[in-house]
């Protein structure tokens, strides 16, 4: 076996000592995730200058973008989980995939809302049927798929494994329709930061923009972990660890 | 016990679908009579006028032909999986991909063939010029099986639930989406006597690439849904 793998990651997929863990996790990812948006804010909304062909209505991207980018990465770690929970069969990444896809549908309608709402003033439409609007709105499809398929099953894991399934598909499908819409149909502007070469934005507007896109990842973290916690305690309700949790809070 | 051959097998499920689709032959006039009602109902929403209707003939017979499949895509595996015949299926020493791929290959000639016969008949109604509607009949050709195998993969992983209509209609969107641009735009590239290969070739690349995964994939659901 695979020896260079530390023994705790091995440990951390058992789901009372996960369950321990992400508890003890939850509340320091709420509070980074609390006071880095509190300081993008200010940052963005406050100090950042006014664009000065946008004037003030740029600053939506501190919600926008952040969001945007958070719906393709639950995404990917969706549809890694689901890899994982697929080919090992692991409890945990099933827990994983399948409550990563209401976090990350939320993202998405964010972005689509966020989006729409910067449109109206400066393109004139609510909506358009460009190719990066559209593309979002087809991930927002794949996650209400995958939500939607995991609820169809009585049986909770063989409704998992099925989304999981599905998720994998879709990771497929995604640069598919990107560049078929691409070619169909573009308006949206090109991307303006980027991790290789000079982003083309200044600083004073960058540092919020980055900021807010560390306290979506803290965010992301923390709704993970309650989720998948809420969640293991139902899927293990039988388990001796669950009936020494509820033991214990039940005890004056 | 000797195995009949991968052929023989594959020849009795195909017979065997193809069998029970004729004995039920209303079933087959069913998408045919839906694509013809949906078609027959634009021009009364959107107003006779020949201009108008000759500029969305193409797309309003691809998307009426795409729901018409959607409608008949739900039943599928349903019969199958009631009368227990698909775990056969499953545990048969064939590779069971390649029985699904002839479920596949029998659905397709039972739903989407006469869809593209009467095609033309639903371009005409709706006044799209003589020479496009080969060009749309190929578009429809291409597209309509990989819609099949793509809806395969899809009515496989829901086998084991029991409401999948509506979800199907939306675990399905995202997947055609890519043939629905390709198909529309070879339609509207004809229509205005442009080059129309390229989206053809493109839907023919991604009808090549479905034939090899998505019977693989379908197996896989199939697996995962029945919990085999």
């Amino acid at each position: 076996m695979a020896k260079w793998i530390p023994l705790w990651v091995h440990k951390l997929g058992s789901p009372p000592i996960f369950y321990r863990f992400a508890g003890a996790v939850r509340p320091w990812a709420i509070a980074i995730a609390i006071v880095l948006a509190a300081l993008a804010l200010y940052g963005g909304l406050v100090l950042a200058p006014a664009d000065y062909q946008q004037g003030d209505a740029y600053r939506i991207i501190f919600i926008h973008v952040p969001s945007a980018w958070m719906s393709l990465f639950i995404y990917f770690v969706m549809a890694l989980a689901s890899f994982i929970a697929l080919v090992w069969r692991v409890k945990l990444a099933e827990v994983i995939a399948m409550e990563s896809a209401p976090i990350g549908a939320a993202f998405t309608f964010v972005t689509l809302v966020t989006g729409s709402l910067w449109g109206k003033p400066m393109w004139g439409t609510w909506w358009t049927w460009d190719a990066r609007l559209t593309s979002e709105l087809v991930l927002l499809f794949l996650y209400l798929g995958v939500i939607g398929l995991y609820h169809a099953f009585e049986d909770r894991r063989q409704g998992a494994r099925a989304a999981a399934f599905l998720a994998i598909i879709g990771v497929i499908n995604v640069p598919i329709v990107h560049f078929s819409v691409n070619w169909w149909n573009t308006l949206h502007q090109g991307s303006t930061v980027r991790l290789l070469g000079p982003s083309k934005m200044v600083g004073s507007m960058l540092w919020p923009l980055l900021t807010m896109m560390a306290a979506t990842k803290f965010y992301y973290v923390a709704s993970l972990f309650g989720r998948a916690r809420t969640d293991l305690l139902a899927m293990e309700s039988g388990k001796d660890w669950v009936r020494q949790i509820a033991e214990s809070e039940a005890r004056p | 016990m000797t195995r009949p051959s991968l052929t023989a097998a594959c020849s009795a499920v195909l017979r065997r679908d193809l069998t029970l689709a004729w004995r039920r032959r209303g079933d087959i006039a069913m998408p045919v009579l839906y694509a013809l009602i949906v078609a027959t109902l634009f021009p009364f929403a959107l107003g006779p006028e020949d201009t108008l209707l000759q500029r969305i003939a193409g797309g309003v017979v691809l998307v009426t032909v795409l729901l018409a499949m959607l409608l008949a895509l739900d039943a599928m595996f349903r019969s199958d999986i009631e009368d227990g015949s698909l775990e056969q299926l499953v545990v048969a020493p064939q590779p069971l991909a390649l029985m699904l791929g002839m479920k596949i290959l029998a659905h397709w000639l039972t739903t989407a063939l006469p869809l593209i016969v009467i095609s033309p008949l639903l371009a005409g109604m709706l006044h799209l010029p003589n020479p496009v509607i080969p060009v749309l009949m190929l578009a429809l050709l291409l597209a309509t099986p990989l819609l099949s195998l793509l809806g395969a993969v899809l009515v496989a992983l829901t086998a084991g639930t029991r409401r999948s209509g509506m979800l199907l209609a939306l675990m399905l969107l995202p997947l055609c989406v890519p043939v629905v641009i390709f198909a529309a735009g070879a339609v509207a590239a004809a229509q205005q006597g442009l080059p129309w290969l390229a989206p053809i070739a493109w839907l023919g690349a991604g009808l090549v690439l479905a034939l090899v995964l998505a019977p693989l994939a379908c197996a896989i659901a199939l697996r995962i849904a029945l919990d085999a």
